[in-house]
C-alpha cells in the first residue's frame, strides 16, 4: 500500500502536501489524523505541527486477487482465478493444470492459503470479509465425501451402540457432519476436543 | 522460495521493508530463517500459532520438487 506521513502546520496542510507526495487527489486517499497541533500562542510558543498519515485507497477484492495469484503461481505457472462476491462472502475459484498441489492432502494446503487470504483481507480492509476458496470443484466433492462418510458412521454408531469419533477437521467441514446428521433421530453429534484438534463425536441415542 | 515467503508475509506487518529470509543449505536440509520487525513478530505468528502454521504448510507444500526436507524459522 502507497503511504506517507506529512506534517503541516494545520491538519488541512499537512494533508495537501501528503496528497502532493502521492501525486493524487483528496477523493483518492484515507486519511488518518495522527497529531491535530496546536496554534500556539501568536503562532510561535508551544505551536506543534499537525501530523497526519495520509494512504492511497485500493479495492481489498482486487490486492487479495493479486496476492492469491502471486501464491497460487509459487506452485504452477497457469492459475486461473475467478471471484465471486455475495455480501460478505467472497469466493475465489482456482484452475489450473497442477492444482493437486495447491489442494494438498484433505485439503490441507487449500484451507492454509484460505486462512491467509482471509487474516490478510481483513488487515486491510475495514469491512469484514469471509473469504472461501475452491479448487476445480473440491469444496463440493468434499462436501460430497463428508456427507457419505457421517451417514456410514452414523449406521456403525448404531450397530455397536457406541460413541465413534472422526479425524480432527476444521469447523467448516465439522458443520458440513453435523448438518448431515442433523435429521438423523438415532444419533447426536456433538465436537470434542480443542483447536486444532477438534473433532465430531457420532453418539448413539 | 525466498519471494514466496516474502510475499506471503509483507501484508501482515507494519513494517513490510523488515521482512528478510535467510537460506542455509545443508546436506539433507534447506533452512529458510524469517525475521521481522520485533513489533511485527506477533503478526506473523498469530494466536496460538494459526499464521505461523499456515505459512509453513503453503511454503512446505510449494517445495516438493526438492529432494532435501525444507524447514521454515519464524525469528
Amino acid at each position: 500500500m502507497k503511504q506517507v506521513t506529512a506534517s503541516g502546520q494545520t491538519v488541512k496542510d499537512a494533508v495537501q502536501s501528503a496528497i502532493q507526495q502521492l501525486n493524487t487527489t483528496e477523493d483518492q486517499v484515507n486519511i488518518e489524523i495522527i497529531d491535530e497541533g496546536k496554534k500556539g500562542m501568536f503562532g510561535i510558543f508551544g505551536a506543534k505541527r499537525a501530523i497526519v498519515k495520509v494512504s492511497i485507497k485500493e479495492d481489498p477484492i482486487d490486492q487479495a486477487v493479486t496476492y492469491l495469484k502471486e501464491i497460487a503461481t509459487a506452485f504452477s505457472e497457469d492459475v486461473a482465478i475467478t471471484v465471486k462476491r455475495e455480501g460478505k462472502q467472497i469466493y475465489f475459484d482456482l484452475s489450473g493444470h497442477k492444482i493437486a498441489m495447491i489442494i494438498g492432502k484433505r485439503g490441507q494446503t487449500l484451507n492454509a492459503i484460505q486462512h491467509l487470504v482471509q487474516v490478510m483481507i481483513n488487515r486491510i480492509s475495514s469491512e469484514h470479509f469471509r473469504i472461501v476458496i475452491d479448487a476445480e470443484g473440491y469444496r463440493n466433492r468434499r462436501r460430497i465425501t463428508l456427507e457419505q462418510l457421517a451417514h456410514r458412521l452414523a449406521d456403525k454408531a448404531i450397530k455397536i451402540n457406541k460413541d465413534v469419533a472422526l479425524e480432527p477437521m476444521p469447523s467448516s467441514e465439522r458443520k458440513i457432519i453435523h448438518s448431515a446428521l442433523q435429521d438423523n433421530q438415532q444419533v447426536e453429534t456433538c465436537s470434542d476436543g480443542t483447536e486444532p484438534n477438534r473433532h465430531v463425536v457420532i453418539r448413539a441415542l | 522460495m525466498e519471494a514466496l515467503i516474502t510475499t506471503i508475509v509483507q501484508p501482515f506487518v507494519d513494517y513490510p521493508e523488515d521482512v528478510e529470509v535467510a537460506v542455509k543449505e545443508e546436506a539433507n536440509k534447506i533452512v529458510y530463517h524469517l525475521t521481522v520487525n520485533p513489533e511485527d513478530v506477533g503478526k506473523v505468528i498469530g494466536k496460538n500459532g494459526r499464521i505461523a502454521k499456515s505459512i509453513r504448510t503453503v511454503v512446505y507444500a510449494a517445495c516438493t520438487d526438492t529432494k532435501r526436507r525444507v524447514y521454515l524459522d519464524i525469528m
